[in-house]
């Protein structure tokens, strides 16, 4: 149908819009700020124990290697060049490791972890909620519930202190922080999978426990809702089977703004629990973040600030992209 | 028109359960459906008249329930049927036409698949040359199976709620109020629609509404629902003319004519209370012929003219009285 081709065309043009504002807005405010970059880097650089020499003859070679001697918008055309090939520039407090290769190294460990808990919780909690919306829901689920809702009134970084208290100190079965045993090196090999999978363990199970409530309250007031639709009247007054009419008729519906919070949650991973991060010591972007803040790195800091809003802004399409295949009204609204 | 009834209510109450007490939204309805009869049950709002399409269905969720009386379908009970039972009797024995056909197809699916899908659950034959003919027969184009129920109006959407129930060829159709959600004009082309669909399939068919002269077009007798009660019965010419229920009688007389000019008659007052209601006749309040008796005993039904029932005291008394 040409409609869907115009719908993701449309779709992907605001995509790169929005990336564009994004590299954009990531270009001027620096330059809004107050003081010159380049002394200001040169002296981050020095105070990091770099030979820097003559002053201003340096700056001076750093202008023009920076090329901040040329016309502003002719620096804003090669900027957007840079960030088209992921040349973020240097880093100011670990020189000259360059912010790509930091934030690279870093994404992983993030999307791996956050990425999991995400869906793990995602998953549990619908299909709890869908369970609880159950009209014969067995009692002990719904007994099983309400710890589960209560826990989801706590803050995912105290309960993964409270995690890493017990399962870490009171009772030491899992290493207290970090991503991967400590000295190793990371090969592909079944023992450092199995060390990263531990070191995985206690960070995500308090974003899961987290989160799980939240996700089966949300699926059980949208199945609630959707039940009390006209079309399952009709459903049932077509003879169908009352697990048809559950799947196909409730559950069908009740998924489509489950599955917008999950992509809305996806994007907004990479910085999603940066906290989780500082407090397990976990070397995803969130501890970098935080990390570089600490260090008034300014360029690190940049960089993966872009990334969160390229992350979000590329999620949000995907999300376009998918969510006519699952709800087909969407397409004929929006194009 | 002596046939045995395809469908026959018997002293059916349906109460909701509210804070304040039981509600009696349907209290001792009886009636008895013909083969091929379209019966009419009007009535304004909270009136019961849904609450009697559905429950003709057993379709009613808690917090209503039916508390007594039978709804014999072809030798069934449907009050005591099981579950199972009840499935295999929806859309093949009795089929529903819903109310307000905007919400009433799975905005997720293809016509076609909720077609298919009801096939299916009933074992029966059903490919798209079947549903392609059924698409036909309500005034439909084939391609309609392929679209969503957003990509109809809202004509489109009460046609093929209205193939859906003819699909597996019921006895018994329950149109509740098939054509309020649509304009006018298609108001009439939908229901001329669901009197020829239901010749041909020789269905017999309640009809709910409040539009009494879009039903006096369409069916052969009317019932007239108030305060969960069926006040009066009898076909359509004999209600219109000589209605013998008070009720009834301004329900007629508020309708505006061409003739008819000047001031415009409603009823005054309003309902009783379903949880409350008053110990005789629940009109006597808003009654300009009630009498003592009228507000202490409850009037039973008797034979009003030629195949007809009508709930008052003072209905022998004919029209000089008034």
């Amino acid at each position: 149908m040409s409609g869907l081709g115009a719908y993701a065309l449309n779709r992907l043009a605001m995509a790169g819009l929005v990336i564009l504002v994004a590299l954009s807005v990531n270009f001027v405010i620096p330059r809004l700020m107050p003081g010159d970059p380049v002394e200001q880097q040169l002296a981050a650089i020095s105070a990091a124990g770099g030979q820097v020499g003559d002053m201003a003859a340096a700056a001076a070679a750093l202008r023009e290697r920076l090329g901040l001697d040329r016309p502003i918008f002719v620096q804003y055309l090669s900027y957007l060049g840079n960030a088209l090939r992921f040349d973020l520039g240097v880093s100011a407090a670990s020189y000259p490791q360059r912010v790509s290769e930091i934030v690279f190294s870093a994404l992983p460990w993030t999307i791996g972890l956050l990425g999991m808990s995400t869906l793990v919780s995602f998953v549990l909690g619908t299909v709890m909620g869908a369970a609880l919306a159950w009209p014969r829901a067995p009692l002990l689920l719904k007994a099983l519930a309400l710890p589960v809702i209560a826990l989801s009134a706590i803050p995912y970084f105290i309960l993964g202190i409270v995690l890493l208290a017990l399962f870490a100190i009171v009772w030491p079965v899992l290493p207290a922080g970090g991503g991967y045993p400590f000295g190793r090196v990371l090969n592909a090999d079944l023992e450092t999978g199995l060390g990263i999978l531990r070191h995985g363990l206690l960070p995500g199970l308090s974003i899961v426990l987290a989160s799980l409530g939240t996700w089966a309250v949300a699926m059980r007031g949208m199945v609630v809702g959707v039940l009390g639709e006209d079309y399952i009247t009709l459903a049932e007054a077509k003879g169908l089977p009352q697990g048809r009419i559950f799947l196909a008729y409730g559950i069908r519906n009740a998924l489509l703004p489950q599955l917008t919070q999950l992509a809305l949650k996806l994007g907004l991973l990479v910085s999603g629990a940066i906290l989780v991060e500082v407090v397990f010591a976990y070397p995803g972007i969130g501890y970098r973040l935080y990390v570089a803040i600490g260090q008034k790195d300014v360029f690190v800091v940049q960089g993966i600030v872009l990334l969160l809003s390229v992350s979000i802004a590329l999620t949000m399409l995907v999300l376009d992209l998918i969510y006519p295949l699952i709800d087909p009204r969407v397409a004929a609204r929006s194009a | 028109m002596s046939a045995a009834p395809v469908l026959s209510v018997e002293g059916l109450s349906v109460t909701f359960a509210t804070p304040r007490g039981p509600a009696r939204a349907v209290d001792g309805v009886s009636f008895a459906l013909r083969p091929g009869e379209r019966l009419g049950l009007v009535g304004e709002s909270g009136s019961g008249k849904t609450t009697t399409a559905l429950a003709l269905m057993r379709l009613l969720k808690p917090p209503a329930r039916i508390e007594s009386g039978r709804i014999l379908l072809g030798g069934t009970d449907l009050v005591a049927a099981p579950e199972p039972a009840l499935r295999r009797l929806r859309a093949a024995r009795i089929a529903l036409v819903p109310q307000g056909a905007m919400n009433a197809l799975n905005p997720v699916l293809t016509c076609g698949a909720q077609f298919a899908d009801m096939f299916a659950a009933h074992g029966a034959p059903g490919g798209p040359a079947r549903i392609a003919g059924l698409l036909r027969s309500v005034g439909l184009e084939p391609g309609v199976a392929d679209l969503y129920p957003h990509q109809l109006s809202g004509g489109m959407k009460q046609r093929v709620c209205i193939a859906l129930a003819m699909a597996l060829g019921p006895a018994v159709i329950v149109a509740d109020e098939p054509t309020s959600a649509l304009d006018v004009v298609v108001q009439k082309q939908v229901m001329t629609t669901l009197v020829r669909v239901q010749r041909e399939l020789g269905a017999a068919i309640v009809m709910v509404g409040h539009d009494m002269g879009l039903m006096a077009q369409a069916v052969h007798r009317i019932g007239v629902m108030y305060a969960g009660r069926l006040v009066e019965i009898g076909p359509v010419r004999r209600i219109f003319a000589a209605p013998r229920h008070p009720y009834t009688r301004m329900l007629v007389e508020s309708l505006p004519g061409f003739g008819a000019r000047g001031v415009f008659r409603g009823i005054a007052g309003l309902p009783p209370s379903l949880v409350d209601l008053p110990p005789g006749c629940a009109f006597a309040p808003r009654c300009p012929r009630a009498e003592a008796r009228c507000t202490r005993e409850r009037p039973e039904a008797r034979a009003a003219g030629a195949d007809g029932e009508v709930r008052c005291h003072r209905a022998e008394e004919g029209d000089d009285a008034a």
